[in-house]
């Protein structure tokens, strides 16, 4: 069956009924335009970084845009089935003598959640800082993980 | 300038390049953030490319059109699976027309955590010029 990317967004717990109807309405409008190929309109958290969640058979992969924000103003902490990230973007400190053409740049503090969809190794989760891009790897808990199972 | 606030960040969406030179390779083209100031001596473009090595990085500046352009190599792993995804990963294209003239010699680009900071050097011929009113 075709499902198009992001579809099936995984609910945090503590969204109340608007958000919930929200959520139904983007994907409606996913599923339209899912037809035709790419989506701009991803449905999102609406939290800052936006985050991408892939798995492969033995672990989960998050991956997050952070440009200008160096890894040791950002946190990690990875629960059973938890993983947050918190941090703050700065911008560097230009001076008072120059003259904005553009500013389109932002610095703010940031925090987020996200619910991981299976039981997770908390002591071996590993992560990347590279030109900008933030990818954690959270390997899935023994109990998680899918069994090969031979018919005899 | 105070750099920390204390605002929180919005979770935003790249936004697409709305007419993209036509492409050869299929796949998104986007619009970095960028921040550009000028001082007396220079002009300083900084521009948001998470992904971008500085390698896949190409700057051009030619009839005073500066066109940046950054590739991104793919990084997921062939067997994963998405669960969701909240923002697309391409191409970054963007071009601007410099009003001032730029000494090309000078030139320097730099990237550092997927932020490039380009400096501009003016050409000495546009620096400005204290002009003194004599009394008469």
């Amino acid at each position: 069956m075709f499902i198009p990317r992001g579809l099936f967004y995984p609910t945090t717990g503590f969204g109340n009924a608007f958000e919930e109807l929200e959520r139904m309405r983007r994907d409606m409008d996913r599923l339209v335009e899912g037809f035709g190929g790419r989506s701009l309109s991803l449905p999102t958290a609406g939290v800052f970084p936006l985050v991408n969640l892939t798995e492969d058979k033995d672990g989960y992969y998050v991956r997050a845009e952070l440009p200008g924000v160096k890894s040791d103003e950002l946190d990690i902490s990875v629960t059973a089935n938890t993983l947050s990230i918190t941090g703050e973007r700065k911008l560097t400190d230009e001076g008072k003598e120059v003259r904005y053409h553009r500013r389109e740049r932002e610095a703010g503090s940031f925090s987020r959640i996200i619910s991981l969809p299976g039981e997770v190794n908390a002591d071996q989760v590993e992560a990347s800082l590279k030109d900008g891009m933030l990818t954690i790897r959270i390997p899935k808990a023994e109990a998680a993980k899918p069994k090969q199972i031979t018919v005899k | 300038m105070a750099n920390t606030t204390g605002k929180e960040l919005q979770a935003k969406q790249k936004s697409e390049v709305a007419a993209p030179a036509e492409q050869i390779r299929p796949g998104a083209v986007f619009v970095p953030a960028v921040d550009i100031f000028e001082s007396e001596k220079e002009i300083v473009l900084l521009a948001d490319l998470p992904g971008v090595k500085s390698e896949d990085l190409m700057i051009d500046l030619r009839d005073n059109v500066l066109t940046l352009s950054g590739d991104i190599a793919p990084f997921e792993g062939a067997d994963e699976t998405d669960i969701f995804i909240e923002y697309e990963v391409g191409k970054y294209h963007r071009q601007f027309t410099l009003s001032e003239a730029i000494n090309q010699e000078k030139i320097d680009a730099r990237m550092e955590n997927g932020v490039l900071r380009l400096s501009l050097p003016k050409s000495e011929k546009v620096l400005p010029k204290k002009i003194t009113v004599k009394a008469g």
